[in-house]
């Protein structure tokens, strides 16, 4: 499922590392936080994650996440069509 | 096995029988005059006399409600509308749902919430930044969170309210019958079916200082109707009799729970939240990462485990906690124990050796990455 939701691997950010985008719309929790988990299994340090989240926990979920994991959470943008897009950077 | 005591707790043979007592002997209106009366309202004044020393306050000064709610709803009201002229109310961020609509409500929506840290202890600045507006009514802040535990640090938030000379409105709802009452506020609120009595009933004292209004045209605003005189009774007993063991209990179950404390950290994808020291004896939540929580309680519950939780799973509005929200804390797989004293260490033994493994059924059932 996440091979299905992540997409932008390649894209090779100025680090050299690439930058992921989920799409986890319409997903409840705990799955959001899931698919942000198996996109970060194997990535370099300095990828940087986004998740594009309608569920509202996600706005503590991914802050949280990036925390117990010893990630860091970059922050949040609202998108077009009203879900939020939450970024997180693996170090 | 129940380890979901948080807010209501089995209650005990001798609060028991102070129940059945009270219908046998109490079931009369207190307010009449005859002599069947006269036998209600002995029951009724004992028992908050009962529930008046063991809250430093005078009998006078304790009404008695018909919940924990309603105390909470009518002490706010009562005092906002005895500070005639001024308009905001000051929170914590974690208190009670009930505390926080009625101060929105009361004050049309000028409530100011002030932040707490990681702990969940209110940040003092900035609830002295707050009291600095001279139209600040009153101030709301807990003695101990239901949720988490943490223990506030009431003398120095009650020497902030003092030195504005804003009324303190203490929620200690989560707190009598497990530590010592607090000694610093103007008006307090406590809930007798969390120390193990009777549901129904709520205890709301006030300082002979704290001016206090009554909100409604006519009637009692503390007791619409009256209040129930079994519950009254039984609310009393269970309270002496936790009162009794307050020290022995709160050492017992303070050692069970640091045991949780120290077991569930060293679970993978867990965090355990709240002060670890200044906290309640009997209260504790963890976060368990990539974890549903109404599975983990499904399946606790198919254990006969009961617990408690504040994921947003587990809500009816898939709001997260936001007591959880307040400290930072993932708002899924959350489990909150609260100990009752009928708890003992072979319970917890059972329910730390069977967490792992449900742990890791439900994250391999959900296709959660490893978290080695």
């Amino acid at each position: 499922m996440a091979e299905d939701r992540a997409s932008g691997g390649d894209d090779a950010s100025p680090s050299g590392a690439a930058d992921v985008t989920i799409d986890a719309t319409g997903l409840l929790c705990p799955l959001p936080i899931i698919e942000l988990g198996r996109a970060a299994r194997g990535r370099a340090p300095g990828t940087t994650i986004t998740v594009v989240c309608t569920d509202v926990a996600a706005r503590l979920d991914v802050p949280a996440w990036a925390r117990m994991t010893g990630h860091e959470f970059v922050g949040e943008t609202k998108t077009d069509g009203g879900a939020v897009a939450l970024t997180v950077r693996l170090l | 096995m129940f380890l979901d005591a948080s807010g209501s707790s089995p209650m005990t043979n001798r609060a028991l029988e102070a129940f059945q007592a009270g219908l046998a002997d109490g079931w009369a209106d207190p307010t009449r005059l005859h002599s069947e009366s006269r036998r209600a309202r002995q029951l009724l004044d004992g028992s908050r006399e009962a529930i008046a020393d063991a809250l430093d306050a005078r009998p006078e000064q304790v009404h008695l409600t018909a919940s924990p709610h309603l105390g909470l709803e009518r002490v706010i009201a009562g005092v906002f509308a005895a500070r005639r002229g001024r308009g905001r109310i000051v929170a914590s961020a974690v208190e009670r749902d009930a505390t926080l609509h009625a101060a929105d409500y009361v004050s049309g929506g000028r409530l100011a919430t002030v932040p707490v840290d990681r702990d969940g202890h209110v940040d003092i600045e900035a609830l002295g930044a707050e009291l600095a507006d001279p139209d600040v009514a009153l101030a709301a802040v807990q003695h101990g969170n239901h949720e988490i535990g943490t223990l506030q640090r009431l003398d120095r938030v009650h020497a902030a309210t003092s030195a504005a000379a804003v009324p303190l409105i203490v929620d200690a709802t989560a707190s009598i019958g497990h530590v010592p009452a607090p000694e610093r506020w103007d008006a307090l609120v406590a809930n007798p079916a969390d120390w193990g009595g009777p549901q129904g009933i709520g205890v709301v004292a006030l300082r002979p200082s704290t001016r206090w209004l009554p909100v409604w045209p006519e009637g009692d605003d503390w007791a619409p109707g009256g209040v129930s005189v079994p519950a009254a009774l039984a609310a009393a007993v269970a309270l002496q009799e936790r009162l009794e063991q307050l020290d022995a209990v709160g050492a017992r179950l303070g050692a069970l729970i640091d045991h949780v404390r120290a077991r569930a950290t060293d679970w993978p994808g867990v965090d355990v939240v709240g002060d670890p020291a200044e906290r309640l004896p009997h209260v504790v939540t963890f976060s368990c990462l990539y974890v549903d929580g109404e599975a983990l309680l499904t399946r606790l519950d198919r254990e006969g485990i009961a617990v408690g939780s504040g994921s947003a799973c587990t809500t009816s509005t898939l709001e997260p906690s936001r007591v959880l929200a307040s400290i930072g804390a993932l708002s899924h797989g959350n489990v909150r124990l609260g100990l009752h004293p009928g708890v003992g260490e072979a319970d917890i033994e059972r329910f730390l050796a069977l967490m792992p493994r449900i742990l890791g059924d439900l994250r391999d059932e959900a296709g959660a990455p490893d978290l080695g």
